[in-house]
């Protein structure tokens, strides 16, 4: 079946599907799913940024409420892990779907400043309200058992799972990317004058990008609660806006796999660094002004121009 | 005791106080920042990080020559207002009539390396810096007592806000800046460097963010968060009073670090989202801000 793949991007799926599977031989499985919750976190940022051509800076709001939610209901409620992250998810979608519905509104900074503000009224709304435990966070979440049945607590059964997560995701956004609702949103992207004289509402096709890309990052968070059983301030704090930020431009945005390249890079980068405490605030300062000054393309972005791909 | 609305009075004086010194570093930094989107178009996320430098380079100036208050005030916005025209000239200065989203991203990756830079150096944990002698004590003004240094704090702010007013609105060198704000080229055809303009410019937005470091460093401790705590909250005051509206920077600055502390004695849980709440409104129902005007 051809599911309008080029030859490249074939190649690009098998390297990144043969690294799922062979990567947890060599490499610590928890340190895996880490770098697969973020490279969700950031194909799913993409979505508004590099396809809407929106800058959101809150992209954190949603990442922490799936975290929170996904927290909540799985220890509280004692969901099934999938349901806990299916809740999750969609309580980003909604908080999306409303914060969109405002932020479109207005384009270029006003819309990143919008997103801003209301990123930082969630972040002080889970700050002050019981149940996340303010400071503490969700602690000692319960991995629990999928669909009731598979037993998430060895690392290895839950790589798989999240494995599947993340592939999920992917597949759902290349997808979107490719479907007729993907051109018309790049359409918009190139020309929203021209696309809007065409006859199309470039608001509800923004506003939809932006509810899904919300939904995929708040799954993300749940995911990344899952493994780690807890859910703090800073999965909703606005480090965690700038840190996806990072990794779609270092990947490169408006790309399918960069995002997934970005956050490979920067989750190793921190985890590498991590034991000489600041140096990792100064590398990530020092990307981003090199993203910014030496390939605004990022590094798939500028893979694609050399060798004529669309990676 | 008398109360207002069930609030004890010297509570509400006290907080009203704490709002004024507030508003007048929310004045100063948002002031530089809207003075520099208003020419360069850079969102100039580093702000905080300049204005922590600030308070740094008054505790190190005295830790190392010696040096007190005054001179670190009159001094250390010389010094970051000089490294801030070395990051304008090597790194801004590639990103202009580029999209907003890469002075954005860019500074906010200087503010990172420089926080980071600090935090290595001093760690996170706090430094004291002493309120300069001729400004210790307090006086009772019958309903409440003031600490000299804070009404200073105010009183400094307001005359640096109300120079810097003056120097863009009643000078020919801020009618220069206020015209290539309005159109770079033409300006530059008339013969006037604009390159020059724009890295002064900087240099003297971040020297007020410098400056403003200085009066918090005796306030609150020195230490590598203390910009990037504020900086957002500032930056949605320059939003909400109008980027690149100079007046707008000081009103909303002063205004809003009083409705913050309000609101922190009527409804505190609401003190920090307050803000915010008014930027989403502001930004949706008059983009331009309370007192900016947009082409």
């Amino acid at each position: 079946m051809h599911l309008g793949f080029s030859r490249s991007q074939v190649l690009a799926l098998a390297l990144m599907v043969a690294c799922i599977g062979l990567l947890p031989l060599v490499l610590y499985p928890v340190f895996l799913m880490k770098v697969m919750c973020y490279a969700l976190f950031a194909c799913a940022f993409n979505l508004v940024l590099g396809y809407a051509g929106l800058l959101p800076f809150g992209h954190a709001a949603f990442f922490g409420t799936g975290a929170y939610i996904g927290a909540w209901t799985a220890k509280a409620l004692m969901l099934t892990p999938e349901l806990a992250i299916l809740s999750g998810g969609a309580a980003g979608g909604v908080l999306g779907m409303a914060f969109g519905f405002l932020a479109i509104r207005r384009q270029g900074l006003d819309f990143a400043m919008i997103t801003l503000a209301l990123a930082q009224m969630t972040y002080f709304f889970y700050l002050q309200a019981p149940f996340t435990n303010g400071e503490d966070g969700i602690q000692k979440v319960p991995r629990g058992e999928a669909f009731g049945i598979v037993p998430l607590e060895p690392d290895m059964t839950m790589y798989w799972f999240v494995a599947a997560v993340f592939l999920g995701g992917f597949a759902f956004i290349y997808r979107v990317i490719h479907s007729p609702f993907g051109n018309v949103l790049k359409g918009i992207r190139e020309n929203e004058a021209r696309a809007s004289s065409l006859g199309y509402r470039a608001n509800s096709y923004k506003l939809i990008a932006f509810g899904l890309s919300a939904f995929l990052a708040a799954i993300a968070g749940a995911t990344k609660t899952m493994v780690f059983g807890i859910a703090t301030l800073a999965d909703v704090s606005i480090e965690t806006s700038s840190l996806v930020l990072l990794m779609a431009l270092l990947g490169g945005k408006g790309t399918i796999f960069g995002p997934v390249v970005g956050a490979v890079l920067v989750v190793s980068m921190e985890s590498k660094l991590a034991t000489i405490g600041s140096w990792v605030m100064i590398a990530q300062g020092i990307v981003f002004i090199a993203c910014v000054l030496l390939f605004r393309r990022g590094i798939v972005g500028e893979i694609n121009r050399g060798l004529r791909t669309s990676l | 005791m008398d109360t207002l609305f069930g609030i004890p009075l010297p509570l509400f004086y006290g907080q009203l106080l704490l709002g004024l010194i507030n508003g007048a570093f929310y004045a100063m930094l948002s002031l530089g920042l809207s003075v520099i989107f208003g020419l360069l178009g850079i969102v100039n996320l580093v702000h905080g990080s300049l204005f922590m430098a600030g308070a740094f380079t008054a505790w190190i100036l005295l830790d190392t020559l010696g040096l007190g208050f005054w001179w670190s005030l009159a001094l250390a916005p010389l010094i970051v207002g000089a490294f801030g025209i070395v990051i304008e000239r090597t790194l801004l200065r590639h990103l202009y009539g580029l999209d907003h989203m890469y002075g954005l991203v860019l500074t906010l990756g200087l503010a990172l390396v420089i926080e980071g830079t600090f935090r290595n150096k001093y760690g996170s944990g706090g430094l004291a810096y002493q309120v300069p002698e001729a400004l210790r004590g307090a006086t009772n003004l019958g309903f409440m007592v003031l600490p000299y240094y804070r009404a200073a704090v105010v009183g400094i702010s307001l005359v640096v806000c109300l120079l810097t007013w003056a120097v863009i609105e009643k000078t020919r060198l801020g009618a220069r800046l206020r015209a290539a704000t309005e159109n770079a080229p033409m300006v530059q055809a008339f013969g006037i460097n604009v390159p020059v303009l724009v890295a002064l410019t900087y240099g003297a937005g971040v020297a007020l963010a410098a400056c403003a470091g200085v009066l918090a460093a005796p306030i609150y401790s020195v230490n590598p968060q203390m910009g990037a705590n504020l900086i957002i909250v500032v930056f949605a005051i320059v939003v909400i009073g109008g980027m690149g509206s100079i007046m707008g920077s000081v009103l909303s600055g002063f205004g809003f670090g009083v409705i913050e502390a309000l609101t922190k004695v009527f409804y505190p849980q609401a003190s920090s989202t307050v803000i915010f709440l008014c930027m989403v409104v502001v930004l949706l129902f008059r983009p331009s801000g309370l007192f900016g005007r947009r082409s």
